[in-house]
């Protein structure tokens, strides 16, 4: 089953030698091109859910709760359903089962059974000729609600403990709590030169893609229900539709269209795909919801906010002996990946420094906000920043350099961490050169004169985890191939293109393993009808999972296409290789013949030609419990060098340029690589200057709209470097390994270490506001105006 | 998406025909470019049963210099053709870059110099959905009567968040105004009510035709300051607008500042003239001189926590955006912006 180490990560024909390192045997990998759906994306032609129209079609609205935490005393929906045009209505008793996308905490109903969690919290759904009829039935719906005391303080829901937010929850508003410790760190910290302890806070932001949610169903005559939606975990959509409207999943099928942008926010089951799949159900008509900006805030799953504090010691040349960690983690309304969150902000800290002992205690309470879930960078943006920050001041200490003190630290290769987490290839020494050579660190830092500094920041994030959300032993990730006679492959799979690129990824792997052009394989995904099981676009899992797969699969078509060819020349098979369109004999290259007469001859030869692969990962992670939360088969490695100035006067902090080194093991399209390293270091940087998901003291979103939910323009945006370090991973896919989330890391960090370059202050409250950096600065100044002896 | 509420669309061709259409129809609105309008219509801030159009009066566009060297500027002028023009890059300097910074460039295609003027006052208990001010329990500038910014406050204290007013305002501006009875005109310095629920003294059922701006001599000096989280798109946190008037020795005759984004309307700041009067930029009697208004300046506005963004450091910023803008302005440069 586990097809895990049966690639290496050489080219198809040119990878004699497993660890090759060299791109120059490939034809398509490594190259820079164009995604597999760029041009009808430029154009417009690309079929997002939105576009998507069928006759008789409904529209669906959800009415939502106007009380951050209240009991729902009584609903009358008769003055809706009276209206003319409203098809259906529903609340949610007629949905009572609650899911969650971790099976372990199921806490959310598709509309509130009872009572309401925060403001915006989703209470009835109409489904109406149009939009504007179910609008104005909204307005008609009646309830009456009972006021619950409201937490809007993750202290506060430590503490206490009435009323609960989830009834049904042990231990108060405690969502989920994780206390591990490796090695004695006590002891460790005891005995170390220097030791820094500080409280760090990380604030609350969230994906804000292009295209908001947007579901749409239909249920067949035959009983077929079909859902459309925005999603990027086609699979578990898919099983939890199964659960709630309790159907038996063979009678679903869940297609993702095109997707505009998803970052983590649309990796749970969302209470609109519930909503159009039973008015569909109850009304025979197709049903749409497309959710409003103001409804993606509110269904949020953004970074959560983390109270961060961290104590750590080094020797007196600067090696790390324990890390002690406690983090609240304020986790809004439900539970989301919220198990996985608690555990994430500890588990993944633990490189790419060598940690001798290391403990962290995290909690994550409920509160009465969104609720949030995994950003890109799940849980462990939020730690490395603390971390990051800390280590410099450790470095600041010791006099050493913060490049210095890192490089000191690393854990190297084909090592196993303190928390029991197997590390494979580990680019991050080079990554660490490649930012300190480009950014001319050595001459430029602490001599750029005061108001401007450069700071640095390093990280590691996984590619993919073997905990599947659900336990099972089949296959992470599955690809199918079929061969048409014109030459065409088409993929089949069920991985998520979130614009990630995983369709052109899958694309051009089969390109390379056939030795066809890339506008010869066409990709089929996220449609439970027709692809094979994937468990989805989270965790960076994609390239590395679905990537193994598919080499899978393209190795055992092109066995037979070779087989095929050897047999009708009457040669060893080793002699035939399959390139540009063509199958040559290696030992007499003027005999060949086109790839699609070489399909042809497979075909009469086997049968209809088609092929599967699959991916599982090995066993991996700690012996203990949670000990395989965060174990992946590989990390990636990254290092940032921030360039920024501080206006002393305004407060405000401009960045101009980021060095972005990511060690992603083989770039199989630079292009996207380097889009995907830029894309993430301009949302970390947004989040440290920009963004700010918060409520108000009603508990109230802020301003839950693109005016007031300051995404940064291009006229915000510094010029980043990216700088590809390609460790080649012994079993990614041709090597590679994850470049979607691991380089928004050092954004945040780096630029606070390069703030206290520029003018010696500390940043270790995000987001850094010019007001926050005056009243550092004052701090400073009154610090400096005290008298030596008085100090 | 939001949905636009359901009204009757009249698009006139002349502005009598416009007129007319306001006045049969109580509670008709005008769109200009409709990039104030059109947000405010999807958050049911305004319901009106007919919405008037300028688009099709070609009258209110573009930008005349008269015999006495007045500018008139159409009302249905786009932004980005005023913050271009030359003619007011070269007269009106101020003006032009209060322009140059309105929104983003999309926005300043659409959003015209009359619909700035006419701009809705802003609070960020204001600008929200219906869904959201219902939550709220709403605020007194529209469904509700508390006021969320000041507890107990009785008059609505949404900012004036129109970049081109201040500057309109440093250059004695005024409005042409068609009325169902003719026409009159109205100085920008008499176009304000302390009350953010509505802050104009121009009735719903007139239209503004026309800014006409002062003509300016050699001796004029002007820039606007803007403090805003982004580079683009945003309101003004604090707008500042400033004028210089220097005499033949190059020393400051006249001046004046005028700050947005405060409260309902725009705040003149008292004594400036006096301050730097008879100071010469360049000199460290200038700078003394800018030092002092910018104190001035930071005693007399008190920004309220209406708009999005600090308060505290909002003030803070006043002094520091009134002497930036002021050095600005002596030296032909500006606007005094982040990016």
């Amino acid at each position: 089953m586990s097809a895990r180490d049966l690639h290496g990560p050489g080219a198809p024909w040119g990878g004699a030698e497993p660890g090759a390192r060299s791109n120059s045997d490939f034809k398509v990998v490594g190259q820079p091109r164009p995604k597999v759906d760029g041009i009808a994306k430029a154009t417009g032609a690309a079929v997002y859910t939105d576009d998507l129209t069928f006759p008789g079609m409904l529209h669906a609205k959800t009415l939502r709760s106007p009380h951050a935490h209240a009991r729902i005393v009584r609903i009358d929906t008769s003055k809706a359903r009276a209206l003319k045009g409203v098809h259906a209505v529903l609340t949610g008793d007629s949905m009572p089962i609650k899911y969650g996308v971790i099976p372990w905490t199921p806490d959310e109903n598709a509309l509130a059974v009872d009572k309401v969690r925060f403001i915006g919290d989703p209470v009835a759904a109409v489904a109406a000729i149009d939009e504007d009829t179910a609008n104005a039935a909204l307005k008609l719906i009646e309830v009456e609600y009972e006021l619950l005391h409201t937490y809007l303080d993750p202290f506060e829901s430590l503490q206490r403990k009435e009323p609960q937010i989830h009834e049904d929850k042990k231990g108060g508003n405690i969502s989920k709590s994780v206390q591990l410790e490796f090695g004695k760190v006590e002891e460790a910290l005891a005995g170390a030169e220097v030791v820094v302890e500080d409280d760090y806070f990380f604030h609350g932001s969230t994906h804000a893609p292009i295209e908001p949610h947007c579901a749409v169903a239909t249920y067949s005559a035959d009983g077929v229900l079909t859902l459309w939606s925005a999603t990027q975990i086609t699979h578990y959509v898919h099983r939890a539709l199964a659960r709630v409207l309790e159907l038996p999943a063979h009678r679903i099928r869940v297609i993702q269209p095109c997707l505009g942008g998803a970052f983590g926010g649309k990796s749970d089951p969302f209470s609109l795909e519930f909503c159009v799949s039973k008015l569909a159900m109850v009304t025979g008509r197709p049903v749409k919801m497309l959710w409003t900006r103001e409804e993606v805030f509110y269904a949020h799953r953004g970074r959560h906010p983390m109270h961060l504090h961290y104590r750590s010691g080094v020797t007196k040349d600067g090696k790390l002996v324990g890390v002690d960690a406690k983090i609240l983690i304020d986790g809004g309304s439900y539970s989301s990946f919220g198990l996985v969150t608690t555990y994430y902000s500890g588990q993944l800290l633990t490189g790419p420094y060598h940690f001798p002992t290391y403990r962290f205690d995290s909690t994550r309470v409920f509160t009465n906000k969104p609720p949030c879930g995994p950003k890109r960078g799940h849980g462990s943006v939020q730690p490395r920043f603390a971390f990051e920050v800390q280590l410099d001041q450790l470095a600041e200490k010791l006099a050493l350099d913060p490049i210095e003190i890192r490089r000191r630290n690393f854990q190297g290769d084909f090592t196993r961490t303190v928390n029991g987490q197997r590390v494979t290839s580990n680019g991050f020494l080079q990554c660490l050169d490649e930012v300190e050579s480009a950014s001319r660190w050595k001459e430029r830092r602490g001599k750029l004169g005061f108001g401007r500094g450069l700071g640095v920041a390093g990280s590691m994030y996984i590619s993919g985890t073997n905990y599947p959300v659900y336990p099972n032993d089949m296959p992470q990730a599955g690809v199918q191939l079929k061969v048409d006679r014109s030459g065409l492959v088409t993929v089949f799979t069920g991985g998520n293109d979130i614009g990630q690129g995983s369709n052109s990824m899958c694309a051009y792997i089969v390109a390379e393993e056939l030795g066809i052009p890339v506008e010869r394989v066409r990709v089929v995904a996220a449609d439970t009808d027709l692809c094979p099981v994937d468990l989805g676009a989270y965790s960076s899992r994609v390239t590395f999972m679905v990537g193994n797969a598919t080499i899978d699969a393209a190795r055992k078509l092109r066995e037979k296409l070779v087989a095929a060819v050897a047999e009708k020349w009457e040669c060893a098979p080793a002699r035939v290789r399959l390139i540009e369109g063509l199958a040559i004999d290696l030992e007499d290259t003027a005999r060949s013949m086109t790839s699609v007469e070489a399909f042809q001859l497979a075909e009469t030869k086997f049968d209809t030609l088609g092929s599967t692969g699959s991916y599982n990962t090995p066993k991996l992670g700690g012996d203990y419990r949670g000990g395989t939360i965060g174990a992946s088969p590989a990390y990636s490695f990254t290092a940032h060098v921030v360039d920024a100035s501080v206006d002393v006067e305004t407060g405000r902090i401009t960045v101009h340029d980021v060095w972005v080194a990511h060690d992603c093991g083989r770039a199989l399209n630079p292009m996207i690589v380097a889009g995907q390293m830029e894309g993430s270091a301009y949302m970390g940087l947004a989040e440290a200057l920009f963004e700010e998901h918060d409520v108000n003291r009603f508990g109230l979103h802020r301003g839950p709209s693109l005016l007031d939910y300051r995404l940064p323009t291009s006229l915000d945006t510094p010029d980043f470097h990216a700088r590809i370090v390609e460790s080649i991973d012994p079993e990614g896919p041709y090597g590679a390994k994850e470049a979607g989330e691991g380089p928004l890391h050092p954004s945040l960090p780096a630029l606070s270490n390069a703030v206290y370059d520029a003018v010696g202050i500390r940043l270790k409250h995000l987001p850094f506001t010019p007001a926050k950096v005056l009243a550092a600065l004052r701090e400073k100044r009154a610090a400096a105006s005290v008298p030596q002896g008085v100090r | 998406m939001l949905r636009l509420p359901q009204f009757e669309l009249v698009q006139p061709s002349t502005v009598a025909e416009a007129v007319r259409a306001l006045a049969e129809c109580p509670g008709a609105l005008v769109v200009a470019g409709g990039t104030d309008l059109v947000p405010n219509l999807k958050h049911e801030l305004f319901t009106p049963p007919r919405v008037v159009s300028l688009a099709l009066l070609a009258e209110l566009r573009g930008i005349r210099r008269e015999n006495d060297g007045s500018l008139v500027i159409g009302a249905m002028t786009p932004l980005a053709e005023v913050a271009e023009s030359e003619l007011v890059r070269a007269q009106a300097p101020a003006l032009a870059q209060a322009c140059s910074l309105i929104a983003g460039p999309q926005l300043r295609s659409m959003g015209t110099l009359g619909g700035n003027v006419m701009l809705d006052t802003r609070c960020q208990w204001y600008n929200q959905t219906y869904f959201w001010r219902a939550a709220l329990g709403f605020c007194m500038k529209k469904d509700g009567t508390e006021c969320h910014v000041v507890k107990g406050g009785r008059t609505c204290v949404a900012a004036a968040s129109n970049d081109s007013a201040p500057a309109l305002m440093t250059l004695g501006a005024s409005l042409e105004i068609a009325t169902a009875s003719g026409k009159r005109t109205l100085a920008l310095d008499d176009f304000w009510v302390a009350d953010g629920i509505y802050n104009k003294q121009v009735a719903r059922d007139e239209i503004v035709t026309a800014i006409r701006v002062p003509a300016t001599g050699a001796g004029h000096r002007g820039a606007y300051g803007k403090l805003r989280d982004r580079g683009s798109i945003d309101f003004p946190l604090l707008g500042v607008a400033v004028r210089l008037e220097l005499d033949a020795q190059d020393t400051v005759a006249q001046a004046d500042v005028v700050i947005t984004a405060l409260a309902a309307q725009p705040k003149r700041i008292t004594k400036v003239a006096e301050a730097l009067a008879g100071t010469k930029p360049g000199t460290a009697a200038f700078d003394a001189a800018v030092e002092a208004v910018g104190a001035l300046a930071h005693k007399q506005c008190k920004p309220l926590p209406n708009i999005p963004g600090d308060a505290d450091y909002r003030r803070e910023m006043v002094p520091v955006y009134v002497r930036r803008t002021l050095q600005a302005a002596a030296r032909r440069e500006g606007p005094v912006h982040h990016v």
